[in-house]
């Protein structure tokens, strides 16, 4: 079968992320992201394993192959400054949890809005694109 | 010593007293690459200590390694205390070096060394949120805020349970827009500065002084 060209868009079930230790996501994020797919995880990272990406990130840049990621998700629920759901969080003890999130090569994924409610991004072809 | 100045210090004096409990306290200044935090903790040394910590450019990651200020004292009344405060690099997600050359005209062997040092710059500052009582984190208020890197820095703070004040930078230029800022980060004090000219610290300290108290009467 002959092999087509274009970008692997590659949807990550919550299941699949939970099965994953930190240690696991974060490597399993940065190679995929490095071989050029773009992913989108159902539930994001937490903000600590975030940063672990970001760190990893920067251990892996190579100026001529990979510049770094586009990493975009949507602000924790409870951080949006409704009192009446920080106060229902504080009494029965919701979790935190992380929410969707796009992750793709910084060459090829950019972000062109971002608010609370929208993410908005465009994958770059061709000049730019490895 | 003029009055504002002792005012400033017995009042951010206070502050660290509040909020940390105790007389040595490490700040850190953060935000993502160009918002303005080595002009920012130039001015607030120039307050406290009479000296700068950092050179400044338009060229992003500017600085590339952590640059701290130990030891600076902090009179207040018959007592004082020490406090460090530390000058992070600029956190990203992606650092190419090409942006130097096309955008700056770096040489490709300049760009490259600066992306290179950028790269451990972002791991450094990183790594500092672990040694850090308290964080200023700086946003470019001419910027849209919603970007991954200051979610994922308040995001850490937040975990940490680490006391954080936005402020909103550069309210000088004309397309600032502060009250962006403070309707996408509610649940912190954003307070607008302009660390180039130095208008509103006195502001950010007053801020401080009363966000930072509130907090440490709820832990009580």
């Amino acid at each position: 079968m002959k092999k087509e060209k274009g970008v692997s868009v590659t949807l990550i079930s919550r299941k699949k992320l939970e099965s994953f230790s930190t240690d696991e996501k974060i490597d399993y994020i940065i190679k995929e992201v490095s071989k050029g797919k773009i992913l989108v995880l159902e539930n994001g990272l937490t903000p600590v394993e975030q940063s672990a990406l970001i760190q990893q990130t920067m251990a892996k840049i190579d100026h001529d192959t990979f510049i770094g990621i586009e990493m975009e998700g949507y602000a924790d629920v409870e951080n949006d400054g409704n009192m009446l759901r920080k106060i229902l969080n504080k009494i029965f003890g919701v979790i935190k949890k992380p929410r969707m999130t796009v992750i793709g090569p910084a060459n090829l994924l950019k972000t062109v809005y971002k608010d609370n409610n929208v993410i908005q991004t465009m994958i770059i072809t061709g000049k730019g694109a490895k | 010593m003029g009055v504002l100045e002792r005012f400033r210090i017995t009042r951010f004096a206070l502050w660290i007293h509040r909020v940390f409990g105790k007389r040595h306290a490490r700040i850190g200044i953060y935000g993502p690459p160009n918002v303005g935090k080595t002009t920012l903790a130039n001015r607030m040394l120039m307050d406290w200590a009479g000296e700068t910590i950092g050179t400044v450019s338009e060229i992003p990651h500017e600085t590339r390694r952590a640059k701290w200020k130990s030891n600076v004292k902090i009179e207040n009344g018959s007592s004082s205390l020490v406090i460090d405060i530390v000058d992070t690099p600029g956190i990203a997600t992606k650092v190419d070096y090409k942006e130097f050359i096309e955008q700056y005209g770096l040489d490709p062997d300049e760009a490259k060394r600066r992306a290179k040092e950028a790269t451990e710059g972002v791991i450094e500052a990183i790594r500092w949120l672990e040694s850090i009582d308290g964080v200023v984190l700086v946003m470019d208020s001419t910027e849209n805020p919603f970007t991954q890197v200051n979610v994922t820095i308040l995001g850490n703070l937040e975990a940490r349970n680490l006391p954080v004040i936005i402020a909103a930078n550069k309210i000088d230029l004309e397309k600032s827009s502060p009250a962006t800022l403070k309707s996408a980060f509610p649940q912190h004090p954003v307070v607008p500065i302009s660390a180039l000219t130095g208008y509103n610290l006195d502001n950010l300290y007053t801020t401080m002084v009363k966000h930072f108290g509130k907090r440490r009467r709820k832990r009580k």
